[in-house]
C-alpha cells in the first residue's frame, strides 16, 4: 500500500504540535494579562461621578482630615460616604454659586441622595472592616493609594484576594504608627525620611514593622489568613 | 417516603415491635421506620441524598462515557464562570443623616412581641433602619432574654410579600382617606346611641387600646365589643371563676417548685408565658458542678407526646378525656373534697396516684399542679384547690387581677355576635385582626352568618383590618391592611401584668394602619398620631409630670418595660362550694375514639401559616414540616390497620375532614390529636394548600376534646416531609466487628442518660476515659489564642425549636419547600435530633440539638479537593462558599450529617421585600455550594474586632451565638475553651460532659452534658 502522506507533511504535523503548545501558552499568558489589566480589575479607572469631587484638592491641598467626611472609619466596617449635609457645612459658605456643585445643593434642598459610583467594591462574600485596619496602624493610603494626588478618585489596587493576602501574610511591610494612619502624605521610613515612633527614629520599614507589629498586637499570621477572617 | 411503597402499614409497626423485643433491640431509636428497617429508611441511612440518585437515574443514564463527558464539560465551563466583571455598584449616602445611625453598625431597639394579645419583651436588631433579627429582652419578665419560635420568625411576617398592601373597598383598591371618610359618615349615622355597632377583637391587654375601646363604648353606649381568640383561655378563665367566683390571672413560679404535676399542660412550649416558664423550669434542671439534689421532678399526663412530656421524669400517656379522672383521684387522695369522675378511666396505672400524692404531700408549698388550656374549667378549679390544699398559693402559685383589659368568655362573646348578625341587629362590624371566618367553631357558621347578613343588607358596613387579605377579609366592604407590630406604636401586658411599650422599627411597608388608628377614626380623634395616643395615655395616668415623665418615658422605651408595673398579687378565697359544681357530664362511650384539637407547634392557630420559616420548622417529636396530620398511637394504628401515610376521612357528628395519618410513639391510645392552623384558603402563597383544616371538626360544644370521632381509611395514601428518619447517624457503617461493637456500644450512645440515683453513684457515667487520652500519631495542633467551643446541656433542652428558627433568621438560611425536605434537602444548620428509648407505647424521649461539631480533626476538611472547608486558627471549621465547587465529598465524609447542600437556587434572589430581612453580615448562598453551622462567625468576628480596638481580649459571654441567644432554657453555652474560667470551660469540665462519636478521634468542639432524670423511686419506669 502506497504512502498516503508525502514526507513533507511531517513538517506540518510538527508545526501543528509545536504551534498548539505555543498557542495555548500565548493564550494563557494573554488571559493572565487580561485578568491583571485595569480593563478587567478597574484599577486606575476613573468613574463618572455626579460631582467631580477631587481628593487632591480637599485632602491634599486643603488638608481636610479623612475622618471629617469618612466619619465612621474608626467605628464601623464601612468608612462612610459623607451625607450631603457634610458637603454643605463648607459649601453653604464657599463656592455657593458654582454650577459644578448644583447637584449637591439640589440634594440638600430636595432631601434626595447623591448617587456616587462605587470605586472600591468587594464581592459580597468578602467582609472587609475599616475600623480594625485603622486601629492596627494600616494607613488609608496603604490600600487607597496616593489619594491626596488624585483629582478624580480611582481604585489603587486590584482588590484581588492575592492583593489582600500580600499584606495579611506580611503586615509588617505596611504597618505605620497610628498617628500617621490618616496622613495622606506618609512615606515609609528611609534614610532621608526617618519615621519616629515613641522617641525612636526608624530608617527602614523592616525594623519599624517589627516594632509596631508587636506593639499593636497584630494577630498571628495564621489567624490573619484563616478563611473566616474575611469570608463568612 | 417513595410513592411506590405502600403506605407504612401496620406491618411496619409489627416489625418495629418485634425489633424492640428482640435481644439485639437498640438502646435508642429514632423512628418506627428505623425499627422496621424500611426501604426508605435504609436509603436515607446509606445515601445522604437518596432522592437524588433515584430520580436522576431514571431520566439520565450515567455510564463511564457520560461521566467523562460531563467532567470535561464542567471543567471547561467552570473556567468560564470566572470571566465575569464585577457589577458596578452605587453608594447612596443620606442627604440629611439621622442621628445615631452609623452605616455598617446595627442598632438595637426594645419593643414588645404580642402573642395572643399578651406581650413579651424583645430587642430588635436594625441595620440602617431595617429590622433583621429578634432577640429576647433580658429586662422583660416574660422573656429574660429567651425567645420562642414565634418571636424569632415573626420578623419574616413583616416582610412577607403576600401581606395585604392596600385599602380595599368592595374588592377594589382604595385609599386610607376614602376609608376615613367612610368611617366619618358611619359615625354620623350611628350617632348618638351606636345601636348596631359591633367590634370584634382578639385578646386585648393593651391599656391604650382598651381605653380607646372604652371611649368608643362611652360615645356609643349601645355598641358592643366582642372578643374571639381561637386558641383561647376560656377554660382557664372559667376555671378561676369556678374556684374563686371571678376571673383572676394565675402566675406560676416554676423556679420555686420541687415537684410539678402537669395535667395535659404543655406549659414549656405552649402559651404566652412559656418562655419564662421554660427558663424557670430549666434553672431547676441544672445540676451545677456536683450532684446537687436541687433537681425538680416533673410528672406529665397527656395524650399527645409534647416537649413538656418529653422532658418529664414520669410521663403517663393518657387520653385527654381521661385526665379528668386522674385529677379527681389525685384531688381525693390529697384530701380535696371532689366528686368522682363521671368518666372513670381504666388507664390510670395503680400506684401512680398514690405515689404522686405522697410526693406532692412531701413538698407542700414547693409544688405546682397545672392544668392544660384544653381541659375543662372544673379541672382548672380543681388544680387551684389542690394547690391551695398543698399550701402552694402565695409561694409557687400567685394570683393577680386579670391581665386582659376586658376578660370575657370568648365563646359566649362570639356566639352573641353571630346571633346579632343573624337577627340583623349588627349593622356595622369592625373586625380588628380576627380571622373568625376561618377559625370560629364550625357550628357557629360564622362565614355564612356574615354572608347572609350582607346579602340581606342588615350588615351595612363590614370593616376588616388584618395583616392579610384573609378568609374574613373576603367578605368585608372595607379591608384595611394592618400594621405589623414592628411597624406600630402600642403597649401591652406581659403574663404577670408588666407593661411593655411597642415601638415601631420601620415605617409601615405596605401602608398598614394599626388598630389604634382605626379606633381613633371611630372616636373622631383623627388628628392624634398613634405615638401621641400611646404616650398621651400614659402621660395622663402616671404620677410623674413634666421632665420626670419625659425621663420615665425614655427609660421605659429604652428598657422595653415600665418598671414595677407587674400586677400585685391578690389572694382570692377559694369558694367552699366549688366541688359541688364538678358533677361533670359524661363524655359518652369511654371506648369511643377521642379527638383533641391543639394549636400547631409551628404555625400556631393559623396566624403564621404564611411564614415559610415556621412551615419548614420540624414540629417537635413528629418532625413533620409543611403539614398537619392525624396523630395517633402505634397501638391504635395497628388495631385499625393504619400506618403513617394512610389517608383517612374523619367524621364527627355530621362534619368531616380528610387527612393523612402519622403514627406517634408515646401518643395515648384510642385518641387522635389534630393540629389547627392548616388548610388555609387565603393566607398567601406559602400557607395556601398544605394540610387540612381541623377547625371544620371543631364545634362550640367541644372546642378542644371530643369523643366519638369516626375514622375510615380511603385507600389513598399521603406522604409527609418528616425529617425524623433523615440524618440518622449510621452506626453500622462504623462497626468493624461484633466484639468491638459490644465494647464500644457502652460508650457510643449518642444520647447518654441516667437517673439521679445512678448519677450519684457514678458521676462519670457518660465519660469514656480511654478516648479522652486522644490517641494519635500526629502532633497535637496548638491553639494559642481563642479556642471556640460549645456545650449543650441535654438536661435543659426542651426541643422547642427556638434555636432552629433563630439560626434561620441570623444566617439567611433558605426555605426549600415540602418536596425538597422530603428528599432530604432541608437547609437548617441545627436540628433537634429526637431519640426514643423503650417501647413504642410510652418511650422515654430525648432531645439532642445538633449543630456542626466543629471537629478539631474534621473529616470534611481532608476530603475537600479545592480547600473550601479549612480550619481556622481558633478551631473553627470554616466554610468558604466562593471556593466551593459542590463535590459534596465533605458531607459524604461527615459522620454527624450536619452539612447542607444547595441543590438549587434555594435563596430568593427575586423578591425585593425579602431582601430586607437578610443579615447583611452573612453571605446569601447560591446554587451548588455547601453550607453548615459556622458558630455564628460573624458575631465572633464583630466581638473580636471590638475587643482588639479596645486593646483587650474578648470577655466571656461577649459572644452569643444565635442559637444560644434564642434558647429559652439556656441549654447552649458558647465561649473560649482556652480560658479555664469561661462558662463553657466549666461546663465541659463537668462529669456529665461527653462528645459524640469520640472514638472516631474527630475531637468535636461541640460537646453535650448528659441528661440526668429524677424519677420517683416509687414508680417503676
Amino acid at each position: 500500500m502506497a504512502q498516503i502522506f508525502h514526507r513533507s507533511t511531517n513538517l506540518i504535523s510538527r508545526l501543528s504540535i509545536y504551534g498548539a503548545v505555543i498557542i495555548v501558552a500565548v493564550l494563557a499568558f494573554a488571559l493572565y494579562d487580561l485578568a491583571l489589566s485595569s480593563w478587567y480589575t478597574q484599577q486606575h479607572m476613573k468613574l463618572q461621578q455626579p460631582v467631580p469631587f477631587s481628593h487632591r484638592h480637599h485632602a491634599g491641598e486643603l488638608g481636610i482630615d479623612c475622618r471629617y467626611c469618612h466619619s465612621s472609619v474608626e467605628t464601623s466596617s464601612f468608612a462612610g460616604v459623607p451625607p450631603t449635609q457634610t458637603c454643605m457645612t463648607c459649601h453653604s459658605q464657599i463656592w455657593t454659586n458654582a454650577s459644578m456643585l448644583e447637584p449637591v445643593r439640589a440634594s440638600y434642598r430636595d432631601n434626595t441622595s447623591l448617587e456616587w459610583q462605587r470605586v472600591n467594591a468587594l464581592p459580597d462574600f468578602v467582609y472587609f472592616d475599616h475600623s480594625i485596619h485603622v486601629a492596627k496602624g494600616i494607613g488609608c493610603t496603604s490600600c487607597h493609594g496616593q489619594i491626596a494626588e488624585m483629582p478624580l478618585t480611582e481604585r489603587a489596587g486590584t482588590l484581588y484576594m492575592s492583593w489582600c493576602l500580600d499584606c495579611h501574610r506580611a503586615p509588617e511591610k505596611n504597618i505605620r504608627p497610628k498617628s500617621e494612619v490618616f496622613n495622606p502624605f506618609y512615606a515609609p521610613p528611609s534614610n532621608t525620611h526617618p519615621v519616629q515612633f515613641e522617641g525612636v527614629y526608624y530608617t527602614d520599614q523592616a525594623s519599624l514593622g517589627r516594632r509596631l507589629t508587636a506593639e499593636y498586637k497584630i494577630q498571628p499570621l495564621k489567624t490573619l489568613q484563616s478563611c473566616s477572617t474575611c469570608h463568612r | 417516603m417513595s410513592e411506590n411503597e405502600t403506605p407504612n402499614n401496620s406491618g411496619d409497626l409489627a416489625r418495629a415491635r418485634a425489633k424492640l423485643s428482640a435481644p439485639d433491640a437498640p438502646r435508642f431509636w429514632q423512628s418506627i421506620e428505623e425499627l422496621a428497617n424500611t426501604k426508605s429508611f435504609r436509603n436515607f441511612l446509606e445515601n445522604e441524598f437518596p432522592a437524588n440518585g433515584e430520580s436522576d437515574r431514571k431520566t439520565f443514564h450515567i455510564d463511564r462515557r457520560n461521566v467523562l463527558k460531563l467532567m470535561a464539560t464542567s471543567a471547561a465551563m467552570a473556567g468560564m464562570s470566572a470571566c465575569t466583571k464585577l457589577p458596578s455598584e452605587k453608594i447612596v449616602p443620606y442627604a440629611h443623616p439621622p442621628e445615631e445611625i452609623i452605616p455598617g453598625r446595627p442598632l438595637y431597639y426594645a419593643t414588645s412581641f404580642p402573642y395572643h394579645g399578651v406581650s413579651t419583651g424583645v430587642l430588635v436588631e436594625s441595620h440602617m433602619g431595617r429590622p433583621t433579627k429578634i432577640e429576647g429582652n433580658p429586662e422583660h419578665p416574660g422573656s429574660q432574654g429567651g425567645t420562642s419560635v414565634f418571636m424569632q420568625a415573626s420578623i419574616l411576617n413583616m416582610y412577607d410579600p403576600d401581606r395585604s398592601q392596600s385599602v380595599l373597598h368592595e374588592g377594589r383598591v382604595s385609599t386610607w382617606d376614602d376609608f376615613a371618610a367612610a368611617v366619618g359618615n358611619a359615625r354620623t349615622r350611628f350617632m348618638p346611641t351606636g345601636a348596631g355597632l359591633r367590634i370584634l377583637t382578639g385578646t386585648v391587654t393593651s391599656p391604650t387600646l382598651a381605653f380607646q375601646i372604652q371611649n368608643l363604648l362611652k360615645q356609643f353606649p349601645q355598641a358592643k365589643w366582642h372578643q374571639w381568640e381561637p386558641c383561647d383561655q376560656d377554660n382557664v378563665r372559667e376555671g378561676a371563676r369556678l374556684a374563686f367566683g371571678r376571673y383572676v390571672n394565675t402566675v406560676y413560679h416554676f423556679e420555686q417548685a420541687d415537684v410539678i404535676v402537669s395535667l395535659d399542660a404543655d406549659f414549656l412550649v405552649n402559651g404566652s408565658a412559656s418562655v419564662r416558664y421554660a427558663r424557670d423550669f430549666a434553672r431547676r434542671r441544672d445540676l451545677g458542678a456536683g450532684a446537687s439534689s436541687n433537681l425538680n421532678r416533673l410528672y406529665v399526663a397527656e395524650s399527645m407526646l409534647t416537649s413538656t412530656g418529653a422532658v418529664a421524669d414520669h410521663r403517663l400517656a393518657l387520653r385527654s378525656s381521661d385526665i379528668d379522672d386522674l385529677a379527681r383521684q389525685l384531688g381525693a387522695a390529697l384530701g380535696v373534697p371532689v366528686p368522682p369522675s363521671a368518666n372513670a378511666s381504666a388507664r390510670i396505672p395503680s400506684g401512680w396516684v398514690a405515689a404522686l400524692s405522697r410526693d406532692l404531700g412531701a413538698h407542700q408549698g414547693r409544688s405546682i399542679v397545672i392544668a392544660g388550656e384544653q381541659q375543662p374549667p372544673f379541672l382548672h378549679a380543681l388544680a387551684h384547690a389542690i394547690n391551695d390544699k398543698l399550701g402552694n398559693i402565695g409561694k409557687t402559685v400567685t394570683y393577680t387581677e386579670p391581665i386582659e383589659a376586658g376578660p370575657v368568655n370568648h365563646l359566649d362573646s362570639l356566639q352573641e355576635l353571630v346571633a346579632d348578625l343573624r337577627s340583623g341587629e349588627a349593622q356595622l362590624l369592625l373586625v380588628l385582626g380576627v380571622n373568625a371566618a376561618y377559625n370560629a367553631p364550625a357550628d357557629l357558621e360564622f362565614e355564612s352568618a356574615i354572608r347572609n347578613a350582607i346579602a340581606a343588607n342588615t350588615l351595612r358596613l363590614f370593616i376588616h383590618s388584618g395583616l392579610y387579605n384573609d378568609e374574613t377579609a373576603e367578605y368585608a366592604h372595607w379591608h384595611v391592611p394592618a400594621a405589623h407590630y414592628l411597624e406600630s406604636w402600642s403597649d401591652g401586658r406581659a403574663y404577670d401584668g408588666t407593661i411593655g411599650i411597642m415601638q415601631p422599627l420601620i415605617a409601615p411597608l405596605y401602608d398598614g394602619h394599626s388598630a389604634h388608628e382605626i379606633l381613633a377614626l371611630f372616636t373622631g380623634d383623627v388628628e392624634t398620631s398613634p405615638h401621641d395616643l400611646v404616650r398621651g395615655y400614659w402621660q395622663g395616668r402616671r404620677s410623674e409630670k413634666g421632665k420626670a415623665f419625659e425621663d420615665f418615658w425614655e427609660t421605659s422605651l429604652h428598657d422595653g418595660v415600665m418598671a414595677n408595673t407587674a400586677l400585685s398579687a391578690i389572694s382570692p378565697p377559694l369558694r367552699a362550694d366549688f366541688a359541688s359544681q364538678g358533677g361533670g357530664q359524661t363524655l359518652g362511650d369511654p371506648r369511643a375514639l377521642e379527638v383533641v384539637f391543639r394549636p400547631d407547634p409551628s404555625i400556631d392557630d393559623g396566624e403564621y401559616a404564611n411564614n415559610g420559616w415556621l412551615q419548614e420548622t420540624p414540629r417537635p417529636i413528629t418532625r413533620i414540616t409543611w403539614d398537619n396530620a392525624v396523630l395517633i398511637s402505634p397501638a391504635t394504628a395497628a388495631e385499625r390497620n393504619l400506618g403513617t401515610g394512610s389517608y383517612l376521612v374523619l367524621r364527627l357528628g355530621d362534619r368531616q375532614v380528610e387527612g393523612g395519618v402519622f403514627v406517634v410513639p408515646g401518643h395515648a391510645d384510642n385518641s387522635i390529636t389534630l393540629h389547627l392552623g392548616y388548610g388555609r384558603r387565603r393566607s398567601g402563597t406559602v400557607g395556601n394548600g398544605p394540610g387540612f383544616n381541623a377547625y371544620r371538626l371543631r364545634t362550640s360544644s367541644a372546642r378542644w376534646i371530643a369523643r366519638g370521632v369516626e375514622i375510615e381509611a380511603t385507600g389513598k395514601s399521603y406522604s409527609f416531609a418528616s425529617i425524623q428518619f433523615q440524618y440518622t447517624i449510621d452506626f453500622e457503617g462504623h462497626q468493624a466487628d461484633e466484639e468491638s461493637v459490644q465494647a464500644f456500644n457502652e460508650h457510643r450512645d449518642l444520647v447518654r442518660i441516667t437517673t439521679m440515683e445512678e448519677f450519684q453513684k457514678d458521676p462519670n457515667f457518660a465519660r469514656n476515659p480511654e478516648l479522652e487520652e486522644n490517641i494519635t500519631l500526629y502532633p497535637k495542633v496548638a491553639y494559642d489564642g481563642y479556642a471556640w467551643g460549645m456545650s449543650i446541656d441535654l438536661n435543659r433542652c426542651i426541643g422547642c425549636n427556638a434555636c432552629v428558627t433563630a439560626c434561620v433568621a441570623e444566617n439567611n438560611i433558605a426555605v426549600v419547600g415540602k418536596d425538597q425536605v422530603a428528599r432530604g434537602r432541608i437547609m437548617h444548620w441545627i436540628r433537634i435530633d429526637t431519640y426514643f428509648q423503650g417501647g413504642l407505647d410510652n418511650p422515654g424521649t430525648y432531645f439532642e440539638p445538633m449543630p456542626c461539631m466543629q471537629c478539631e480533626n474534621a473529616p470534611c476538611e481532608y476530603v475537600c479537593p479545592v480547600g473550601a472547608t479549612t480550619h481556622s486558627s481558633e478551631g473553627l471549621n470554616d466554610m468558604v462558599y466562593n471556593r466551593c465547587v459542590g463535590t459534596r465529598y465533605c458531607s459524604n465524609n461527615c459522620p454527624y450529617k450536619v452539612r447542607r447542600f444547595n441543590f438549587f437556587l434555594f435563596s430568593d434572589y427575586t423578591t425585593p421585600s425579602l431582601f430586607g430581612v437578610r443579615n447583611p453580615n452573612v453571605t446569601v448562598r447560591s446554587r451548588g455550594v455547601m453550607e453548615k453551622c459556622t458558630y455564628c462567625v460573624q458575631r465572633i468576628n464583630a466581638a473580636k474586632i471590638r475587643a482588639e480596638e479596645e486593646d483587650r481580649t474578648v470577655g466571656d459571654g461577649e459572644i452569643v451565638t444565635a442559637c444560644q441567644g434564642a434558647c429559652p432554657t439556656e441549654a447552649i453555652v458558647f465561649g473560649d475553651i482556652n480560658d479555664p474560667n469561661s462558662r463553657v470551660s466549666k461546663l465541659k469540665a463537668q462529669s456529665r460532659n461527653y462528645g459524640l462519636l469520640e472514638d472516631l478521634n474527630t475531637r468535636p468542639r461541640t460537646t453535650y452534658l448528659a441528661r440526668v432524670r429524677n424519677p420517683n423511686p416509687e414508680i417503676a419506669g
